[in-house]
């Protein structure tokens, strides 16, 4: 398959992941701000929900050179309807449209229509739209049209190079969005250190399960409190939670075994050794580095990951 | 306009033709509603599979669909075995040409040219003289436009040689009529077209460079947003090929390859839909950025075959045509087969100033131009039209050539108020490689409206089916 091809594809499968998962990172914003909180020190703007999809996402920056003040609307406005940021909603769904324009001739008809139909709805929306259907109608929605496309190709699509070039960028990018969604908690505050463990602190952790589409899980398995251990146990080590970082990796480390070949060790290396992190890890060690010490490290590793896959399969020097 | 045309269809006292007899025999019993209700089934299907084509000047990435009548062009068998033979005639002595002037000069040595004409011409590629490419073929897929004027009388109106469009739509209009008309060809002999993939794919194969045994073929484009994409990825599919664009290739040691998943890959023969001065921008025009660099010394190297060669524009180009009749006489020693248009040169001055008095029944074309893009069509033109273009030909006579406006045929076609006479063309596709060939039939592209005279898809013409008849 053309180098070209296959990168177009695994975008494909990046952008569509990618707006579902800025979805996911909003709809636990807006939960989390409905709770209330405090601002401990005025003046710390990272410190107000609204920074939080920002900040973990990497985009502050860039949003404070397009926006002078932080709130919601803004922040909605920069992360859904920009079309200047890469990282929006309206250009996820635009790119992984020419994405699939491009390579019509390697998904099926079904495909690249169900993506010409979320892009032509996206392209209509405005704010006000947004607002008078409601933020969590709207984002249900995006989840909705990505679940559709992971169904139709899952359904219609032949298993071939192709198949596995989509795969393989959708789980890259939950991997890394499950890390960064994760993280969102470190970067809320409690009213103060005495409501660790209280109503606002379960209330934190329930949004973001339920964000990750693990609350209902979580209930299953646990049949007890929310505790942050748990979380990460579920969240990170479990390779039965389908948004799982095992369960990515898992998915990774299998599609890339079919793909590779006798010169794509390093690749197949670095696959392995996260995963294999991944497989045997303990959640002790996790709670003792410490929650956000350990996401972090991982965004790397898994940023180091794609890097691999860049260079050996998409755009070879 | 008030010339009698030829129609197609019927004969004098509108008797229906020999070869029409079974369509309108059919039509005369089919239900009215039934056809429409088929028109609309074949304007939804062509949507929802995407066969579409870009429109420029228009907002960005617009993507259109060329209007589809369901009336088919028919030929009688004994006039396609003409014009089969003239096309074969006339695209081999074109080739005989190209590789005349890239080589030895006979033909401007014998005086049946003026040199300047060929060598001073901006198509001609100085960089191919002395270039061998593989069987002496240069066009290797010619698009050559035709259009009949009376019974058994047709002209060529143009020798396309450069990228030629247009072959999906004969493809996908065959396909339509056959998914829609059944009957049709089950009761009639109508010669098939669709092994067009196969021959030109074979054709490629057949000028690889020397001692391939598996030569690799791909098709180039120029990228996602060029006007005729779709039949790029249409002939790419069907020939089971790869569609690359420039970015894909890369020339290593005189030889092309492609970045793979698996490594880079070999090709030898690229089927290329993008222009001359775009292929390689260290040859050529360096701004290119959908070109491959080291493309062009790979081909002189023999290490690559491009499909068309360059430098073919200089055979097409609208101040050659009027001597394309001499080529034939002179490299093949027969008379040819297909009349040309009477042309006049309007850098000769007493060609120009009868032109100029006779602009309101004359057909006036840019040497240049392509695409129906810059053209006057004198009688349907009005005074300031005229006037304007008079201003343009008197500043540059040697940009413009002028025809006669001929009375081109006309086939009866559906239109708002019922059927209705269009004016139609003829692209038959002729394949030069080891062998000359061509399909039996070609795009018949029509317009639309009412006692118009240009056919091209973008300026709102639209397309028939084209049957040969086989007896």
């Amino acid at each position: 398959m053309l180098c070209r091809t296959a990168n177009e594809l695994y975008w494909m499968g990046r952008h569509i992941e990618r707006a579902e998962n800025v979805a996911r990172l909003l709809d636990v914003t807006n939960r989390m701000s409905l709770l209330p909180y405090e601002l401990v020190e005025p003046g710390l703007a990272w410190a107000e929900p609204w920074a939080v999809p920002l900040v973990t996402s990497g985009l502050a920056t860039e949003f404070y050179q397009r926006f002078k003040q932080l709130s919601a609307e803004n922040v909605l406005r920069f992360m859904i309807l920009d079309s200047a940021t890469p990282s929006s909603i309206l250009c996820c769904l635009r790119a992984a449209r020419e994405s699939a324009r491009s390579v019509r001739g390697a998904i099926t008809s079904e495909m690249y229509e169900d993506l010409n139909s979320s892009w032509l709805e996206m392209r209509v929306q405005d704010y006000d739209r947004i607002q008078a259907q409601g933020i969590s109608e709207f984002l249900e929605w995006v989840k909705m049209r990505s679940h559709l496309f992971r169904g139709v190709t899952f359904g219609t699509m032949l298993r071939d190079e192709a198949y596995h070039f989509i795969r393989l960028g959708t789980h890259i990018e939950r991997a890394d969005n499950t890390a960064r969604i994760l993280d969102v908690k470190y970067h809320t505050l409690l009213p103060s250190a005495a409501d660790v463990g209280g109503a606002v602190d379960y209330y934190q952790w329930s949004a973001l399960l339920r964000s990750l589409s693990g609350f209902e899980s979580y209930r299953k398995i646990y049949s007890d409190v929310i505790t942050p251990r748990r979380v990460a146990e579920l969240l990170i080590l479990r390779e039965d939670m389908p948004r799982s970082l095992h369960s990515c990796m898992n998915f990774i480390h299998e599609t890339l075994e079919v793909l590779c070949d006798s010169s794509s060790k390093e690749v197949e290396r670095a696959a392995g050794e996260l995963h294999a992190g991944l497989h045997y890890g303990r959640t002790d060690d996790i709670i003792e580095l410490g929650l956000h010490e350990y996401l972090m490290e991982f965004l790397d590793r898994i940023s180091a990951l794609g890097g691999e896959i860049n260079r050996h399969f998409l755009v070879p020097a | 306009m008030s010339r009698i045309n030829y129609d197609e269809m019927r004969g004098a006292d509108a008797a229906v033709r020999p070869h029409y007899q079974g369509f309108a025999d059919w039509l005369q019993r089919t239900p009215a509603a039934k056809i429409a209700q088929k028109r609309d089934e074949a304007e939804r299907a062509f949507h929802r599979v995407g066969i579409t084509f870009a429109v420029y000047g228009e907002d960005a990435g617009t993507e259109r669909l060329i209007p589809f009548d369901i009336v088919p062009r028919i030929i009688p068998a004994a006039e396609w075995r003409t014009l089969e033979q003239g096309l074969k005639q006339r695209v081999r002595a074109l080739n005989l040409f190209l590789h005349d002037i890239y080589h030895d000069h006979a033909i401007l040595k014998a005086g049946v040219l003026p040199e300047d004409r060929v060598l001073g011409n901006t198509q001609y590629r100085r960089e191919m003289q002395g270039m061998d490419v593989p069987g002496g073929i240069y066009a290797h897929i010619a698009g050559v436009d035709v259009v009949r004027a009376g019974e058994g009388e047709y002209y060529v109106l143009e020798d396309n040689l450069r990228v030629p469009s247009g072959v999906s739509y004969m493809l996908e209009n065959r396909k339509m009529m056959m998914r829609l008309f059944p009957e049709l060809f089950a009761t009639q002999a109508i010669k098939p077209v669709e092994h067009y993939p196969d021959l030109l794919l074979e054709n490629l194969r057949g000028v690889a460079p020397a001692g391939e045994e598996q030569p690799e073929v791909a098709v180039l484009t120029p990228g996602a947003y060029n006007s005729a994409y779709f039949e790029h990825a249409f002939l790419a599919q069907q020939m089971g090929v790869e569609l690359v664009e420039g970015q894909d290739l890369f020339v290593q040691n005189d030889a092309v390859y492609m970045r793979t998943t698996r490594g880079p890959q070999r090709v030898h023969v690229l089927y290329r839909r993008v222009d001359d001065d775009y292929l390689d921008p260290s040859a050529f025009r360096s701004d290119s950025m959908i070109g491959v660099p080291g493309l062009f010394a790979a081909y002189r190297a023999g290490k690559v075959t491009l499909a068309n060669a360059i430098g073919t524009g200089v055979a097409d180009d609208k101040s050659i045509y009027p001597f394309v009749p001499d080529m034939i006489r002179f490299y093949l020693t027969e008379e040819p087969i297909l009349n040309n248009v009477p042309t006049w040169q309007l850098r000769k001055p007493d060609e120009l100033s009868y032109c100029i008095e006779h602009l309101h029944e004359l057909v006036v074309k840019e040497v240049h131009g392509a695409g129906g893009y810059g053209m006057l069509v004198g009688p349907a033109s009005t005074v300031a039209e005229r006037e304007a273009f008079r201003a343009r030909i008197l500043a540059q006579p040697d940009k413009y050539i002028a025809q006669p406006t001929l009375s081109l045929s006309t086939c009866p076609t559906f239109t708002e108020s019922g059927l209705a006479p269009r004016h139609i063309d003829l692209r038959p596709y002729v394949l030069s490689g080891k062998t000359v060939n061509l399909v039996p039939g070609g795009l018949t592209r029509v317009a639309l409206r009412e006692g118009s005279l240009v056919v091209n898809s973008s300026q709102g013409g639209g397309t028939k089916d084209t049957w040969v008849m086989a007896h």
